[in-house]
């Protein structure tokens, strides 16, 4: 046994390196951390989603035109076609070839041949400007211009529904997640607590040996946020994990529509260890500075 | 000087550097554990405390090491009253209290030398100015061979010479010690006692809480003698240790 030579000596961590809770601790911080990350990755693919259809609804728009003045159906549609081609705003106006309105058609009605004998109206699909849309009532005033008889569908009910639900989802991952955090915090807060009461002696003998509650939560804070950076960097790995399998499984679109997981968005996961961390240390530094106060 | 009829002498013309006016204390909602205490030390002083179980001696000890709070009266210490100190303060008044524990307090997973240095390192003092003074500190108190050891592996007599070595090791100017000889036999706490003879002459302030009758009777030091939370013997000065 060699013999202790105080030039060499460090000093020693002034709380215990490991505690029989700890091990517990990060388990229950890294699962929040991982359920977390993983709201996170599916807020941004279904707001992706939402963003997809919003732009594809929002860039056509379709008119039904009816006959008037005795003209063929066709050559209805072809004059609204040609109306709303030079309205500012539009990119191309196309009717619909007759095969393909019965085609719309057929699921409902099945395959019969006497098809072409229904009043089925023509269809124009118009392409909208992608910088400049025109609106609804552009189009239908150069329709009523060139006194064509034409409703006009610009999508805005279904544009309106699919708002509303990629908000919703915004607003419920958004709640999730900030109650994912909460719970996070109150775990590491009760941790800390527990772990103040386990070590009374350190935090009794470092008070009355003239350190600062500043002093002395900074242990605690700093024990708790090098815990739940590493809870977090595990939660966050696992979660990216995840979100590479459905990237893998789905492709591009998703395992499901509404999920387009893209590459980009695993970097979510990222800011996890760091903001796992600070809510540690926060709740940490307010839980010891609060339980020291009330040692006097 | 305090003119109350408990108040404990001290030399003329010293300044104080404990002083009570009518101090009472309690935990919680319980009964009044000290009773309207007034007294006052003077730098460089030597008192016991004695008294019953109960008495109080601990919980006057723990008012004068800023570890508790009166519930009526005004302590000051080194000049300043403490009630109106604001709590960022009082850390820095309490580096200058040593406090030897009757539990003696050690931590079990720090070294002997660790525990030895605590206060030196809450000081933010860098290890490099003092792990000197703390090696000599440990050899002067009888531990030179045992600095690396862990408080459990130390024997009874040890543990209360770490624990005193802690309480000085910042050179305070008050020296509180809680039935520092309680568990020690008969020689161990006249070496105890001579060490803090030694380091009151260095000039610390020294207050013991002590039942050992013998002791206090061989030192000729004043007593403030508690008797169910108040101070009912006035002390005598002049004396030497035995």
């Amino acid at each position: 046994m060699t013999a202790f030579d105080p030039v060499r000596w460090r000093p020693a961590p002034l709380l215990p390196e490991a505690d029989v809770r700890d091990g517990a601790l990060l388990f229950v911080v890294a699962v929040l951390c991982f359920l977390a990350c993983l709201t996170a990755i599916g807020v941004i693919a279904s707001d992706r989603a939402a963003r997809g259809w919003i732009g594809q609804l929002g860039g056509e728009a379709t008119v039904i035109v009816r006959p008037t003045r005795g003209e063929t159906p066709d050559a209805a549609a072809a004059r609204a076609a040609e109306a709303l081609a030079g309205t500012p705003g539009v990119a191309e106006a196309r009717a619909l070839e007759p095969a393909k309105a019965y085609d719309l058609i057929r699921p409902w009605l099945g395959d019969i041949s006497d098809l072409e004998d229904l009043p089925v109206p023509r269809l124009v699909t118009v392409t909208l400007d992608r910088k400049a849309p025109a609106d609804a009532a552009r189009l239908t005033a150069a329709l009523k211009a060139q006194d064509v008889d034409g409703a006009v569908d610009d999508h805005s009910l279904w544009i309106r529904g699919v708002k509303r639900s990629a908000n919703l989802a915004r607003g419920l991952g958004a709640g999730i997640f900030l109650l994912i955090a909460a719970a996070a915090a109150a775990v590491v807060a009760f941790a800390t607590r527990a772990g103040l009461a386990a070590r009374h002696d350190v935090v009794e003998v470092l008070h009355l040996s003239g350190a600062g509650d500043d002093f002395i939560a900074g242990l605690f804070q700093a024990r708790f946020a090098r815990m739940a950076a590493v809870g977090g960097l595990a939660g966050a790995g696992a979660a990216a994990l995840v979100g590479a399998a459905l990237r893998l499984a789905g492709g591009p679109q998703g395992v499901t529509p509404a999920l387009p997981v893209s590459w980009v968005d695993l970097l979510a996961v990222l800011p996890c260890p760091l903001a796992a961390a600070m809510v540690a240390a926060a709740a940490a530094r307010f839980t010891a500075a609060g339980l020291i106060r009330a040692l006097e | 000087m305090s003119t109350s009829p408990n108040a404990a002498a001290q030399p003329d013309g010293a300044e104080e550097i404990v002083r009570f006016d009518a101090v009472s204390m309690r935990y919680g909602q319980g009964p009044e554990v000290l009773r309207s205490l007034d007294f006052t030390l003077a730098p460089g002083s030597f008192h016991f405390v004695t008294g019953s179980s109960g008495a109080g001696k601990t919980s006057l000890l723990r008012l004068i090491a800023l570890a508790a709070r009166p519930s009526d009266g005004r302590i000051a210490l080194f000049g300043r009253d403490v009630g109106r100190m604001p709590a960022a303060s009082r850390p820095a008044l309490r580096r200058r209290i040593g406090v030897v524990f009757q539990d003696l307090l050690l931590l079990d997973h720090l070294s002997a030398f660790d525990n030895a240095a605590l206060p030196l390192r809450i000081s933010g003092r860098r290890a490099s100015e003092y792990r000197g003074d703390v090696a000599e500190l440990l050899a002067w108190v009888g531990l030179g061979a045992r600095m690396d050891s862990m408080p459990q592996t130390l024997a009874g007599g040890e543990k209360q010479r770490l624990a005193i070595a802690r309480a000085v090791v910042n050179r305070p100017e008050i020296l509180l010690a809680d039935e520092p000889t309680a568990n020690v036999d008969h020689e161990m706490a006249l070496r105890i006692f001579r060490l803090f003879v030694e380091l009151n002459r260095l000039g610390a302030t020294v207050l013991i809480a002590t039942h050992d009758q013998d002791l206090v009777a061989r030192s000729g030091r004043p007593v403030l003698h508690l008797d169910e939370g108040q101070l009912t013997q006035r002390a005598a000065y002049g004396a030497e240790p035995a």
